[in-house]
């Protein structure tokens, strides 16, 4: 028997990212806000102190800061004809736990998504025609644009202290930045990470060919920083241990080193940890949120009553809450029809290992120190001849030289013994990879629902994703590895071989943490689990945030994107729904 | 009264006339708002708070474990809560424990509760904070039992100890300084009791008064004198430096950590600029000690030491030890790192600590420990290293140091 709480205001589902800005937005605003977080709390010290968070065994191979699978997970099929088993180890991808969520663990590649991904479909058939959209690729348009988003990207990135050089300033190019990028009001708060020799060759090589390398955007604090809210970071010291991490000198961008030092102890504001939702609690009507049930880590339930309930959960959790809650009709792929789980999707990545004569020393590297080229993302070359959709960019990332994962051999080397020994020794200084990071779309048969057969602790069914690479993907993912590969050659290299990403999708190797879809957003309620707004359609004091939103995904890391959503909502909740608590969009 | 209003009586030369401590004035039964606006302000400058609230206790109700070198002994509660607390305290009862260290029924209050230092404030300014704590809501909380050894339990012993090192008296506004000096003196002497932890103490845990702020023990730290030496006093600090360190908790040549961090967040930062100002040049107006002698430490110290400072600390405090402005405090000239005695220096590495967070400098800025990695050896090196390096100046640091403080900090952890 579940025992009731005291009703809050607002209730937010996880302290991640995206919680965290609500509550201090929402706090501001006047309202009290609980913050229920089914992982620990974690801080800079003593969580993530320098010299004990360097610990590759741990942290990047024993998975210390992530969900744990014989606790939580999800059960994975390619195809509807097949029966999904359950992820009993994490791989392909690593949802965190913990105060902080991904934004403790991430790498800091902070990018904005372009005009023309949030406008995926009408852009398509404008530009190219409707017959270029496979019939079975349920892509759409988000119902925000780049524009409704500007301000708030600008928010994301200030908060963050990005590192990074503007390419375009109100619409005037600037040298040295993404000439792709779409109109930003003003330049990044820092300037970019200095950069490596990896950064330095792929420059010149890209340039080479005629592409148009950029520093990329970077959450890693080029200088010692103040943001916005008054909270100051370190600079970043090119440790090289950013990507499953966190961070020990307050120089990576996360609540911790953003948020946490004026939102704890705030007046208003609380956090329970190990505490985790097991379902949104609708009235009678179906249509109202009463708050959430959780239960504690003494197994203890309690039923948290709350005005307005946010989902802020990573995307797979926030889809299985709805389903679970029974919040938005399940998505049936047979009859094609409902929304929730519908449009999952996910991105497809590549890379070119190059082997160097000169001493690349890739251990000096932080989460996002790295040198792209956009050419090749979004709408920004022409599709027409290549009959695909989508793109990515490819970028020489020098994230760091662990010894354990982040080492690359030429083809041929034994995978063991005195011969692997020597080529690690000759090439672990003198060797860079060209990654290569694509977009997904969305298909009638790649979603979410809830398994049939594997249920979790509380007795909940587990959630199914069904989920497969389509030949759209394969292709443009060739297309982009093609490319790198014209860079690695233009860098003149004394070895490299390229590695394609190649069909069918499997759940086992790691390939990256941007899990999108399932609650999308969007204009239309046939086809939609939340408004442009963030907003259920069907239980309005109910939002969902994150990049369970996302219609399809595009080719660039979703953190800046997801960021800027965030305030979209927060603003909307704010100046909209405070003053007149109901649906900001109607149905019709 | 308030120094201001003492420097007026002074320079009137009615100082006699105006001493709240020798004219006792009868009690308002409802105190204005003016008076229980300053007593907010006092208890702030007093940091009455940090002794007299429990960790996760009610604020004032008292109950947390004051560590001293004779034993525990735990606040007592400061609500006006009648059976538990001083609600049937009357501001003559209140004010003779601020002057004389006495309770309401008689009983000697030991000097951890510094009337030493509250003895100089004046009668106005203790109504005024008996008048700020009625207005906090009683709570119900009866005193902790002292962990004492006995004969220290014994009351009557304090009385001993207050003839031997006790010195009554209200503050005496010294007229050949200026106003401002004296609101400062008054805060520093008295109701900021700084001299609890900066001044050396004697055999029997009184200060040495003639090596006033000149560093001392208080909380298993050595809190760095505050004298203005350029080498490991505040020599190097201006007024306004000394102003941003208690109003932000960090300036450019140091932050505070440790005890110090709780006194800016709970006290300092919520003094006026004013008030600051007057502490600030009240410190600046005394002489440098004499310098004392340092040897460098013998080469294959500074050798071992310099990797391990590269290795563990270079990545915040940088590889010429200068920092990071506002961030990360710089140890080249810094004045904990060249204080005489390194238990401080010491302590920090083992424990690590965090900074303070205030309204102007939020940041929860923390240092890790090192004392799961590092050995005694370890530490001494690197400890000795950062003493000597980069101009810095001060005596190397012995393995059996490390040892020592390691042992009580330990100590302090198991507790």
């Amino acid at each position: 028997m579940a025992t009731r709480l005291p009703k809050v205001d607002c209730v937010l589902v996880g302290f991640g990212w995206t919680a965290s800005i609500l509550a201090h937005e929402l706090t501001e605003a006047g309202l009290q806000v609980l913050a229920l977080e089914r992982g620990g709390f974690r801080d800079t010290v003593p969580d993530f102190s320098t010299t004990f968070i360097q610990d590759e065994l741990r942290y990047a191979v024993r998975n210390g800061l992530f969900e744990e699978p014989e606790r939580e997970t999800l059960t994975f099929r390619n195809k509807t004809s097949e029966t999904a088993l359950p992820m009993r180890q994490l791989g392909s991808f690593r949802p965190a736990s913990g105060a902080g969520g991904a934004g403790v663990h991430w790498n800091g590649q902070h990018w904005r998504f372009l005009p023309t991904d949030f406008l995926q479909r009408s852009h398509i058939e404008q530009r190219y025609g409707r017959k270029f959209i496979p019939d079975d690729m349920t892509i759409q348009d988000w119902g925000v644009t780049y524009e409704d988003l500007e301000p708030h990207f600008d928010a994301f990135e200030y908060l963050c202290g990005t590192s990074g050089r503007a390419g375009n300033l109100g619409g005037q190019k600037q040298d040295g930045g993404n000439p792709f990028e779409a109109a930003r009001r003003r330049d990044y708060p820092n300037p970019p990470l200095k950069r490596g020799l990896a950064q330095v060759k792929f420059d010149e090589a890209a340039k080479a060919v005629g592409f148009h390398p950029f520093p990329c955007p970077a959450s890693n604090t080029s200088r010692a920083y103040k943001n916005p809210l008054g909270v100051e970071m370190g600079a970043c010291t090119y440790c090289g241990y950013c990507e499953w991490f966190g961070c020990g000198n307050f120089s990576k961008s996360s609540p911790q080193t953003t948020i946490f030092p004026v939102l704890i102890g705030k007046d208003g504001f609380e956090y329970r940890v190990r505490c985790e939702v097991t379902r949104v609690d609708l009235d009678a009507s179906k249509t109202h949120a009463t708050g959430v049930t959780y239960v504690d880590a003494q197994g203890r339930e309690f039923e948290q009553p709350a005005d307005l309930v946010i989902l802020c959960a990573f995307p797979t959790h926030n889809v299985h809450l709805l389903l679970v809650s029974g919040i938005g009709k399940p998505y049936d792929p047979q009859a094609n029809a409902g929304v929730t789980g519908r449009n999952y999707a996910y991105q497809i990545t590549s890379s070119v290992d190059v082997f160097v004569d000169e001493l690349v020393n890739p251990f000096m590297g932080a989460g996002a120190l790295g040198q792209a080229v956009d050419d090749f993302n979004g709408d920004n070359f022409d599709h027409g001849p290549e009959n695909f959709i989508g793109g990515g960019y490819l970028a020489a990332w020098t994230t760091g030289g662990r010894p354990i994962l982040q080492s690359h051999v030429p083809d041929g080397t034994p995978t063991w013994g005195s011969g692997w020994k020597k080529a690690m020794a000759d090439n672990y200084l003198k060797s860079l990879s060209i990654a290569t990071h694509g977009s997904v779309m969305s298909y009638r048969d790649a979603y979410l629902d809830l398994d049939p057969t594997y249920r979790d602790v509380y007795g909940n069914p587990l959630l199914r994703l069904t989920f497969d690479y389509h030949d759209n993907e394969i292709r443009m993912s060739k297309f982009l590895t093609d490319k790198a590969e014209m860079i690695a050659k233009a860098m003149k290299p004394r070895a490299m071989h390229a590695k394609p990403r190649k069909a069918p999708y499997s759940i086992v190797p790691y390939q990256t943490t941007h899990n999108t879809g399932g609650a999308i957003m969007g204009t239309d309620p046939r086809t939609s689990v939340v408004n442009r707004y963030l907003q259920s359609w069907d239980v309005p004091n109910v939002f969902v945030m994150g990049a369970s939103a996302f219609p399809q995904n595009a080719g660039y890391n979703p953190t800046g994107t997801v960021g800027a959503l965030t305030y979209w909502a927060a603003e909307a909740i704010r100046k909209q729904y405070l003053a007149k608590p109901g649906p900001l969009m109607s149905k019709a | 009264m308030d120094v201001r209003t003492l420097a007026t009586c002074a320079a009137l030369g009615a100082v006699a006339a105006c001493a709240g401590a020798a004219v006792p004035t009868p009690v308002p039964s409802e105190s204005s708002h003016a008076a229980i606006a300053r007593g907010r302000n006092l208890v702030r400058a007093g940091d009455c708070a940090a002794c007299h609230t429990a960790e996760h206790g009610k604020p004032f109700a008292g109950g947390r474990a004051v560590p001293t070198p004779f034993g525990t002994i735990y606040s007592t509660n400061i609500t006006p809560d009648d059976a538990t607390g001083i609600g049937t305290w009357s501001a003559d009862d209140f004010y003779r424990a601020m002057h004389e260290g006495i309770a309401r029924d008689g009983h000697h209050l030991y000097p951890a509760f510094p009337y030493p230092w509250y003895t100089k404030v004046t009668r106005t300014d203790s109504d005024a904070i008996k008048a700020y704590l009625d207005t906090l809501a009683p709570v119900d909380e009866p005193p902790r039992e002292n962990a004492l050894p006995w004969p220290l339990t014994l009351r009557s012993g304090i009385a001993a100890w207050n003839a031997a090192f006790f010195h009554e008296g209200t503050y005496a506004y010294n007229a050949q300084k200026s106003a401002q000096w004296n609101e400062g003196a008054y805060l520093v002497e008295g109701l900021g009791h700084c001299g609890a932890c900066h001044t050396p103490k004697n055999f029997a845990g009184a200060v040495k008064r003639r090596d006033a702020l000149e560093g001392g023990y208080g909380e298993n730290w050595y809190a760095t004198s505050l004298a203005n030496d350029v080498r490991d006093g505040i020599g190097a600090w201006t007024e306004q430096d000394i102003v941003d360190f208690l109003r932000r908790g960090a300036n450019a040549h140091a932050t505070a950590f440790g005890p110090m961090a709780e006194v800016v967040t709970h006290s300092t930062s919520h003094l006026t600029d004013t008030q600051l100002h007057a502490i600030a040049v009240y410190l600046k107006d005394s002489p440098p000690r004499e310098a004392s002698a340092a040897s460098a430490p013998g080469r294959d110290v500074a050798t071992h030491g310099a990797g391990l400072y590269l290795d563990d600390c270079a990545g915040c405090h940088m590889a010429q030890g200068e920092g990071l402005a506002g961030v990360f405090p710089a140890l080249k000239g810094n004045g904990v790192v060249q204080a005489n005695d390194a238990e401080t220096l010491v302590h920090l590495i083992l424990t690590g600590e965090s900074a303070a967070s205030t309204q102007a400098n939020p940041n929860r800025f923390a240092m890790p420990a090192f004392d799961w990695k590092l050995s005694d050896q370890d530490i001494a090196d690197v400890a000795s290293y950062v003493r000597s390096a980069w101009g810095n100046s001060a005596a190397p640091v012995s393995a059996g140091t490390v040892k020592d403080v390691r042992a009580k900090v330990e100590h302090i952890v198991e507790q």
